[in-house]
């Protein structure tokens, strides 16, 4: 087996030196009956030839050469070709996470880095070197709130991503958190007037999400002072961070819970991606998820160590902050370099460029009969219409010209059947959009 | 062109520069800034522009990113390249991490993670056109079911944590549809941090129970400790001691005969695959790494996978949605589960992690069990051949890894920590210190398959070497590593007076 660096006699050597005649014997631990007697119906072995071809084929079965409209929390952005060639170096991918940290700068530097760039994108003070993904990072937030007030209710708004508020429920169910979901007004924001003095009085948190799941932007500066003057923090979830490119950051916020897919990580059907939690700096030892922190050497050289450990399930055990142990770290690092790249203009070019996009879309859209903008709040590079005829009988219709269609919001919002969220990124070309934009006429044209 | 053999350390030492090169001392990346540099240019925009500020107004729009840096390309590659070269990896060398499993992340499975119609493919698109992600799903659960001997398996979990967290929450809405969640679950001293943890996110209590003089569960103990209150047992095995447990059919009596179930943390089933199924000897739910035993890369820190076998009784709680394989043979998301714990992550989990996990196994097919039985003859080889300079704490069967002691060395002042450190001078990581708890000073050496019988040799030359240099020159080690760009890091500053990021 290639992966394996033993020749047949090096073994018997080994066994002869460890002082038994065969490799069973030091199995003899396992009882006798719990033991394999026959080779696992396993399928294999194949070849590194024979592997290529397993998952080429099944690259071939899924929506290679289609058109998506798809957002919803993932998204299609370009990324450099030096993005990957850097973290497929051996260093940065083999490595372990740097507990050694003379033996790991290189990963602490870039970890480093990370929390800077997500604290400058934030406008928060500090940020962790990465959650699980969004999800996980909106659920984390809210138990650092519960943990930051005492108080253990959360209002959370229904325009935040339904995925990752089932994530919450999941988590909060026997935590004796309490969740009070938070409606959304016609303009697609959260309706602050539902933020009653009475509900924030003893809620740890209001959480929403900017831009939210219709693609519309949240007034976070007037959230947070209605959240604050009722004892409450302000979360704030951003799954589209690219939009901070122009977008005001949730400076206000006390807690920003960020899903970081789209710096340069690819889809790949859901993940792995990198979750971020951003917070105040005296918020900082109620926060889950490892920290890299500067200090220096005997002789005075700058390095970087994981810090504030206490807060963690190695050292606390049953009375850490959370239960997270392995990262995103490779992922932070995509999103480091991928961000070291775009750099101050570069980030800000292709935010405009999402905005001007999804502009264009959404006149090109409105112009076909029956098809209507249904929020009038403000959008990047995601938006709501309402469609004369069922989401899903449209997009089966656009698979047959290749193009997968925009997100259907009925399955999770019921008022919101024949409702759909589009997402055009820079990367989708104007002819897609036009081509988008006349087969849907076509198929709206057609009778039922 | 010179015949004159020249001293290189001595030419190094002599080098005179106003300032170090940048690759001898490379700064972040926020010091290389200067505004109007770029590493990258964007394709013209093909439709009308729109100005952010008319558009959205200046209540939602920012001004540019302060501190954010502005870099070339070149600078871009040589940081990251300059940065990597601080860090040792597999790919460098053994990595003898203890529970960690550092085996060799085989560079065909990081090629196809970034196949076009795998690494393009959206979460939610329909299944119509995800038919190749749900396959791959599919056959990574069934194999996974295989080396197992479990009957039913979620891949949703986003690492080993998250899926302890998956299993409690399962295991507490089985018992809960029975009539009774329970209160407690038992944890032996032995076990990682996560695993009371996640148990305390689940819900309930931790009751730690201690581990007797041969550092396996004390059945009559055990005896004792399982009552009606008890959900669970959470057991590593082969134990953080790298001991299988023997009176493990044993203990799923104990606790099946009050209704209470045992969850096994794989952690340590590179020790097991191919030679013995957790479901045959009783446990009832468990975790995998696939970061350790299924070969893929750690990156640093993550990302990882957890998923999570269950035997029949408990599948109907399995996080949503759950595969499918219909009757006219396409695959599915399963959403509808009315018993389902819920989602533990979004979407269908770490899937790049999952698919590399899949071309792993594939790779080897019934063959796995070779890995395991190398990675087992490489512990016991280093074991044999260092029990004679280190304290062996627990002399029972090593299995994947061997817990030595700093016994010996302590009484020249040196501990597993200097130990540790003074690896890095001989070119191999540390191996874990300091865990498990219940080994105090721990040296927890899991070599894993991936070494050969050389690289085995070196290990074991190196640290008889420094169990002398721990007699002779004990300082020489506590100073240790001498060979590295920066020397011991300041822990305690850095926490005291936490510095989280650059600042201009």
């Amino acid at each position: 087996m290639r992966y394996l660096p033993k020749s047949p006699s090096e073994r018997k050597e080994m066994l002869a030196a460890i002082g038994v005649q065969t490799v069973d014997e030091l199995f003899k631990s396992i009882p006798e009956k719990f033991r394999l007697r026959s080779p696992l119906p396993l399928p294999g072995p194949l070849s590194e030839a024979e592997i290529v071809q397993y998952f080429q084929a099944r690259a071939g079965e899924n929506g290679r050469g289609f058109t998506s409209f798809l957002g919803a929390g993932v998204y299609s952005h370009l990324r450099s070709v030096v993005t990957d060639a850097l973290v497929q170096r051996g260093e940065f991918l083999t490595s372990y996470t740097p507990y050694q940290a003379e033996f790991a700068q290189g990963t602490l530097t870039a970890i480093f880095e990370f929390q800077t760039l997500m604290a400058q994108l934030t406008g928060q003070e500090v940020a962790n070197a990465s959650m699980y993904d969004g999800s996980t990072a909106l659920t984390e937030a809210a138990l650092m709130a519960e943990r930051l007030t005492g108080r253990n209710r959360v209002l959370v708004a229904r325009s935040v991503h339904p995925e990752y508020r089932q994530v919450l429920a999941t988590y909060a169910r026997n935590l004796g958190l309490e969740i009070e979901e938070l409606q959304y007004t016609q303009s697609g924001q959260i309706d602050s007037g539902a933020l009653t003095p009475e509900k924030l009085a003893n809620a740890a948190a209001a959480i929403v999400q900017t831009p939210n799941f219709f693609g519309v932007l949240e007034e976070i500066p007037a959230l947070a002072t209605t959240a604050h003057a009722g004892g409450a923090l302000l979360v704030a979830s951003v799954t589209e961070p690219v939009s901070l490119g122009i977008v005001r950051p949730p400076v206000e916020a006390d807690i920003v819970a960020m899903e970081g897919q789209a710096f340069g990580v690819s889809p790949s059907y859901g993940g792995p991606y990198v979750g971020v939690i951003a917070t105040r700096e005296k918020f900082v030892r109620q926060m889950p998820g490892r920290l890299a922190g500067q200090t220096t050497d005997a002789a005075g050289r700058r390095g970087f160590v994981l810090t504030l450990a206490t807060r963690e399930q190695h050292i606390r055990r049953e009375k850490a902050t959370s239960n997270i142990c392995t990262n995103e770290a490779l992922y932070a690092l995509v999103a480091t370099i991928h961000l070291c790249l775009m750099g101050k203009e570069g980030l800000r070019e292709v935010a405009s460029q999402n905005l001007a996009k999804a502009r264009f879309a959404q006149a090109e859209l409105e112009k076909i009969p029956g098809v209507r903008r249904v929020f009038s709040g403000p959008t990047f590079n995601e938006f709501t219409l309402e469609f004369p005829r069922s989401v899903k009988m449209i997009n089966s219709a656009l698979l047959r010209d290749k193009i997968i269609g925009p997100f259907a919001l009925g399955t999770q919002y019921p008022e919101l059947t024949k409702r759909a969220l589009v997402c055009v990124t820079e990367t989708m070309p104007r002819a897609e959009i036009e081509r988008f934009a006349a087969a849907l006429k076509k198929i709206l044209e057609t009778p039922v | 062109m010179s015949s004159k053999v020249v001293d290189t350390e001595t030419a190094a030492a002599s080098i005179k520069k106003v300032r170090p090169h940048p690759n001898q001392n490379e700064g972040l990346i926020f010091e290389k800034s200067a505004p109007g540099k770029r590493g990258v240019e964007i394709p013209p925009l093909d439709v009308p522009a729109v100005d952010p500020l008319a558009a959205l107004g200046s209540e939602f729009t920012r001004d540019s990113i302060e501190g954010f840096p502005e870099v070339s390309e070149i600078e871009v590659i040589r940081h990251f390249t300059r940065l990597s070269t601080w860090n040792y990896a597999i790919d460098l060398g053994m990595y003898p991490l203890g529970s960690c499993t550092m085996k060799y992340n085989p560079r065909v499975n990081e090629f196809v993670a970034l196949l076009d119609g795998l690494a393009s493919e959206h979460p939610q698109q329909p299944a119509e056109v995800s038919q190749g992600c749900l396959r791959i799903l599919w056959d990574l659960q069934n194999c996974l079911l295989a080396i197992t001997g479990m009957g039913a398996a979620t891949l949703q979990p986003a690492a080993g944590a998250q899926g302890e967290l998956a299993g409690l929450l399962m295991i507490r809405a089985y018992l809960a549809s029975k009539g009774n969640a329970r209160k407690k679950v038992l944890i032996p001293d032995s076990a990682h941090g996560t695993n009371p943890a996640s148990v305390v996110i689940a819900g309930y209590e931790v009751q730690n129970i201690r581990s007797n003089a041969r550092g396996q569960i004390d059945t009559d103990h055990l005896r004792e400790f399982v009552t009606e209150d008890v959900a669970a047992l959470m057991l590593t095995n082969p134990s953080t001691l790298g001991v299988f447990e023997e009176r493990i059919a044993e203990i799923a009596e104990i606790l099946h005969e009050k209704g209470a179930l045992l969850y096994m943390d794989g952690a340590n089933m590179n020790a097991l695959a191919g030679v013995t199924r957790p479901g045959d000897f009783g446990v009832d739910v468990m975790h995998l790494n696939l970061h350790k035993t299924f070969s893929t890369p750690h990156g640093g820190g993550g990302p990882g996978s957890g998923p999570v076998m269950v035997k029949k009784i408990l599948e109907p709680f399995l996080p949503v949605p759950v595969v499918v394989k219909k009757e006219n043979g396409q695959f599915a998301l399963d959403q509808n589960r009315p018993q389902s714990i819920g989602r533990v992550r979004a979407y269908c989990g770490n899937f790049g992690v999952l698919l590399r996990a899949l071309a792993y196994t594939l790779a080897y097919g019934p063959g796995i069990r070779q890995a395991t039985e190398d990675a087992v003859v490489n512990a016991n080889y280093i074991r044999k051949n260092l029990e004679d300079y280190f304290d062996l704490p627990y002399n029972l069967p090593s299995m994947h890894e061997v817990v030595f002691s700093d016994a010996r060395q302590k009484k020249h002042g040196v501990n597993t920590m200097d130990i540790a450190k003074r690896l890095i001078d001989y070119g191999f990581h540390p191996y874990t210190t300091a865990f498990p708890l219940i080994v105090p000073g721990a040296m927890m050496i899991e070599p894993t398959e991936s070494e050969s019988k050389e690289e085995c040799d070196l290990f074991i030359d190196a640290m008889r070497s420094i169990a002398a240099e721990a007699e002779e020159d004990p300082n020489l080690v506590k100073t240790a590593p001498h060979s590295t760009r920066v020397g011991r890091l300041d822990e305690v500053a850095a926490a005291r007076k936490p510095i989280l990021r650059w600042k201009p």
